[in-house]
């Protein structure tokens, strides 16, 4: 395709390996007959991803000890976080794409619609319910939405950033709105979504000017140089709270989150996954990349903010999490906390604080995946039954998935042996190196807090009876089953053995800039 | 023989026989309780063993295995056992077995198959070795949080009616106390990299910093509240009630017995060596609680109304004495508390167990419904007798020891406290009296009428004829046990600088174990 060894092209192999997916699947879909889309699709995608993947890996070899290199004339760095951001994003995004491509649980063979613009309820809406036609949209949308991703963990110029924003942001938009049914709170979802994602991009957008107009680059290594020769004035400190309220949104942070639970609950459960997982770890590469490389040696601009957002939003996760009666939504203010967990590791030194929070987004990412893959397989006959009630004595119909449910909720609840222990003791261990034990206890007693709602579900699942007309457990496709041997081995082995990927996340955390 | 990794084995092997237990097909129970005891048989003698290949003269930890486990964070998986870990390794050794077979015939709520009972008690066992055989700190944080997940499912998924809401209450009561250690876990680990210039858990390392008192202070607490949770001390212990209560007769025994020992073994292992200077701030305070808590524990008991609810009050009133004799600084004192930690888990679950087999006959946990089990059932009744002695601590019987030297060790440093907490004594008597006149003597009525209400069978006699056999010999000779302990607390003292005024002499060769450290 194109065939230049110049070395930056090389360096944005990753790229161009999901975005030339991501257009193939376009022409695929244009021209390709009905009946092949799907599998031509599907494995479009994986190629895009997986080789996305791969390609990250192979750099990130071949680069060895290289701190990194700034290319495509200064726009994107090619560094160690970078890659192993891009490695996780593509990677967690061809699990996502394996949950899409799950047709043996919905009986009309796929979890999206096959014609998103009918109004819901309408009768042509009823028909669509069980018409086993499949849209394949989803693919190409998605697979751009990871390019987008994975140019964002890149970016090294705020414009640059705010395209990959909208390059991942408005297919998210749209796949939200692609559930084949409850269609009302989809679509729901997917203009609340659109219209707050809106919002936030102009916040973002807002506050690129005002960094513009107080530095006069809107390069990052340029907004560090000027930061570091000329201070900081109002303007400069004004344009990047409005950065950050931008990243924060999608990122899902207190008190930015007001979108997370209804866009989680409404979209099709296994683009939660991929929101929940995939979009997490891009916005969160990008508050990485905006602090530590532009604002790093100014720290004193964002530590305050970034500190009070994160004690924010993990009460809010885990209070309002107590509420819940719904599992995505419940997962939804995990999410939430989870966010202010890893905003304690981003306190961190730029050396364990980085590996610390590139470690704890791998491991989020993987558990979440699986939790939201659990909630694909438990139906009933008006799809799945999220309803905390509807979980009710699951373990006796089916003690593989509550016991995989389980072990899942005890990673994000954190307990020893799990990966999301070993997230939080590295998170939590870098924020102590700087000092800020106070916002670690918070943290520490907001996780016991959280535990309360992790383990209702377990108790439901473990200790309750059945109720008569429960939902029943379906049984998981190649792709499903595939996703949920991944997540859970790797929850486990990076609780039990995490030393080389915490070894590899520590040669990883290098910015360039 | 002793560079067989002994307590190596004593964690994978239940922890390996509990995930096959787990993995028998369904309906086969007989094969997983006979597979179950092998196991905890096999770590019996295995604990066994160890203790006879542990030299009592010897380095402070013995039977030592470390490998490096997460290199990034400095963690070893290291274990070893001084002489307060060993014993209760055997004291788990013991229980384990007996609990086993105790719960032999237990059928669970609701037909429930009782396979994964048994799979989780193995996995428990697993759990309570590795935290007494912890010598690098974070690994005794894991083996202090993942404990909770095998007890959590022993009591949600197999006790009585409201299990869930013990089970839960378990779990968060715990969570909160280990996540709050881990905090000052971490805080140690950024200190030891301060001190030391790479961050470590090793004990020992972490032994021999020297922490600002300020910062001594925080990480105390930190460490406490965990362990004051898990002991429990008043006021960090309305969980066991409930828990203790709703718990099936297994899993309250190995709960009381040994799960809320780590509580008291924290206070011993870590709280005192590693901040030495906190630990002597805090101790009146601490005192305070303790001896709250052993009238308090002793008057609820008095006015329970529910068998198992008494039994976890009066372990409440223990868990004071222990406190009492680890936050005085003197070695019997520290000695007694250790003994006393032994002894307790032994009367306990005899009592526990025996309360079961009451239970178990009648269906009823209150006490009003029994009366006269001795006229209908002469055995039960005399061991139910030997066990409520036991908790009372009559001379003779194992506790009696343990509670004197608790009692003589803090009466030089601490005649107030000690003075107070001797009234315990007498009201441990109360309840235990009180619980027996009603429940064994007197005319048969309640349930001991209308039920059939047998004798001991043979497997009950088996449950409790070495607890018997123990409170005894304890009672008569526990010197073995105390060479044991001994080495281990004195320099233990000598971390903590026990206060010279007042102090017993330390007469055991303390100053071998200085020159060791």
């Amino acid at each position: 395709m194109i065939e230049a060894p110049d070395l930056s092209l090389a360096a944005l192999t990753p790229l161009l390996f999901v975005f030339g997916a991501a257009l193939v699947g376009v022409l695929v879909e244009s021209f390709a007959p009905r009946h092949v889309r799907q599998p031509v699709q599907v494995a479009l995608a994986l190629v895009g991803t997986v080789g996305g993947f791969a390609s990250t890996v192979f750099l990130a070899l071949a680069d060895g000890a290289d701190p990194g290199e700034v290319t495509a004339a200064g726009a994107l760095a090619v560094d160690g976080a970078g890659l192993f951001l891009q490695a996780t994003i593509a990677g967690l995004g061809a699990l996502s794409i394996l949950l899409f491509a799950e047709r043996g649980l919905d009986p009309a063979k796929s979890a999206f619609v096959a014609s998103a613009a009918v109004p819901a309820g309408s009768p042509r809406d009823r028909e669509l319910l069980t018409d086993e036609r499949v849209q394949t949209e989803v693919y190409p949308l998605a697979t751009f939405a990871i390019g987008g991703m994975m140019l964002f963990v890149a970016a090294n110029d705020l414009l640059v950033m705010f395209i990959a924003l909208e390059v991942l942001s408005l297919p998210l938009y749209l796949i939200c709105g692609l559930a084949r049914r409850r269609r009302l709170l989809s679509q729901e979802a997917a203009v609340k979504y659109f219209l707050l994602g809106a919002f936030a991009s102009a916040f973002f957008l807002y506050g690129l000017a005002l960094v513009y107009g107080a530095t006069g680059t809107i390069r990052l290594s340029g907004i560090r140089a000027s930061v570091t020769t000329e201070g900081t004035g109002t303007l400069l400190v004004l344009g990047l709270g409005l950065l950050v309220v931008g990243l924060m949104f999608k990122a899902s942070v207190a008190p930015f989150h007001t979108w997370t639970p209804d866009v989680y609950q409404g979209a099709p459960t296994p683009v939660t996954a991929f929101m929940a997982a995939c979009t997490k770890v891009a916005a969160f590469g990008a508050v990485l990349r905006l602090l530590y490389v532009a604002f790093g040696t100014a720290d004193w601009t964002w530590r305050p903010l970034v500190y009070g957002i994160a004690i924010v939003s993990m009460v809010v996760g885990v209070v309002l999490g107590l509420t819940q009666t719904d599992v995505k939504r419940m997962l939804a203010y995990s999410s939430i906390a989870h966010a202010g967990f890893l905003l304690t590791g981003v306190l961190g030194l730029a050396g364990s604080g980085l590996s610390a929070t590139l470690f704890y987004l791998l491991a989020y990412g993987l558990t979440t995946i699986g939790a939201f893959a659990v909630v694909t397989l438990v139906r009933d006959g008006d799809g799945e039954a999220t309803q905390l009630a509807q979980w009710a004595g699951l373990a006796r119909r089916s003690p593989l998935t509550a016991g995989v449910m389980t072990f899942l909720l005890l990673a994000l609840a954190g307990i020893p042996l799990t990966s999301g222990f070993t997230g939080k003791f590295a998170v939590f261990r870098a924020a102590t190196e700087v000092g800020a034990w106070p916002l670690v206890v918070v943290a520490l007693v907001t996780s016991a807090v959280a535990g309360y709602f992790y383990l209702r579900l377990v108790v439901l699942m473990y200790f309750s009876e059945p109720a008569e007309d429960g939902p029943s457990v379906g049984v998981p496709g190649l792709p499903t089953t595939i996703v949920l041997a991944v997540t859970v081995t790797a929850t486990l082995v990076l609780g039990v053995v995490p030393g080389s990927v915490l070894d590899l996340a520590d040669r990883a955390a290098a910015l360039v800039g | 023989m002793s560079d067989f990794p002994w307590l190596l084995a004593m964690v994978v092997l239940p922890a390996v026989g509990g995930a096959a237990v787990a993995a028998l097909p369904k309906g086969r129970d007989a094969v997983a309780k006979q597979a179950t005891l092998g196991v905890s048989l096999a770590v019996l003698v295995l604990a066994v063993l160890a203790t006879v290949a542990f030299d009592t003269g010897g380095d402070r930890f013995q039977l030592t295995t470390a490998v490096d486990w997460i290199p990034a964070f400095g963690v070893q998986f290291a274990l070893g056992v001084d002489g307060i870990a060993l014993v209760m390794l055997l004291l788990i050794g013991v229980l384990v077995p007996v609990v086993v077979v105790a719960s032999w015939k237990d059928t669970g709520p609701g037909g429930r198959p009782m396979k994964a009972y048994f799979a989780w008690l193995l996995v428990l066992e697993s759990m309570m070795v590795g935290v007494f055989a912890a010598t690098d700190v974070f690994l005794f944080y894991v083996f202090f949080e993942a404990m909770l997940v095998p007890m959590y499912f022993i009591i949600g998924s197999f006790g009585g009616p409201r299990r869930q809401f013990a089970a839960m209450k378990f779990f968060l009561y715990s969570l909160l106390g280990g996540l709050v250690m881990l905090a000052s876990v971490i805080g140690l680990y950024v200190v030891s990299n301060s001190q030391i210039g790479e961050g470590t858990f090793a004990f020992d390392a972490l032994r021999q910093l020297d922490i600002d008192p300020g910062v001594q202070k925080l990480l105390f607490l930190g460490f406490f509240v965990a362990f004051a949770i898990k002991a429990p001390l008043v006021p960090f212990h309305t969980w066991l009630p409930d828990s203790g209560a709703e718990a099936p007769i297994g899993g309250a025994v190995l709960l009381v017995g040994v799960l809320d020992k780590v509580g008291t073994f924290g206070f011993i292992r870590y709280c005192l060596p590693l901040f030495p200077d906190a630990s002597r701030t805090f101790a009146p305070w601490i005192l305070g609680l303790a001896v709250a808590g052993i009238l308090y524990g002793a008057l609820l008991a008095i006015g329970q109304s529910d068998i198992k609810r008494l039994v976890t009050y009066t372990s409440i009133a223990h868990f004071g004495f222990i406190a009492l004799g680890i936050f005085a600084f003197t070695l019997e004192g520290g000695s007694g508390a250790v003994l006393y930690m032994v002894n307790h888990g032994i009367s306990t679950g005899i009592l526990f167990l025996v309360v079961g087999m009451v239970i178990s006959r009648g269906g009823s946990r209150r006490i009003a419904d029994y009366g006269g089990i001795a006229k209908k059932a002469p055995l039960l009744a005399g061991v139910f007798l030997v066990a409520g002695l036991a908790s009372l601590a009559l001379p003779g019987t194992n506790s009696f020891v343990s509670e004197f030297l608790v009692l003589i060790g803090s009466f030089p440093a601490r005649p107030v406290f000690t003075v107070v907490a001797t009234v315990g004594i007498v009201l441990a008597a109360l309840y235990v009296l009180l619980l027996i006149q009603r429940s064994v003597h007197g005319p048969v009525r309640g349930l001991v009428e209308s039920q059939p209400f047998p004798d001991l069978r043979r497997r009950e006699l088996a449950v409790v004829a070495p607890l018997v056999a123990l409170i005894i010999g304890l009672g008569v000779y526990p010197q073995p046990l105390l060479d044991l302990i001994d080495p281990a607390v004195s320099a233990t003292m000598v971390d903590v600088g026990s206060d010279p005024a007042g102090t017993q002499p330390v007469h055991q060769p303390a100053t071998a174990e200085q020159g060791a450290n």
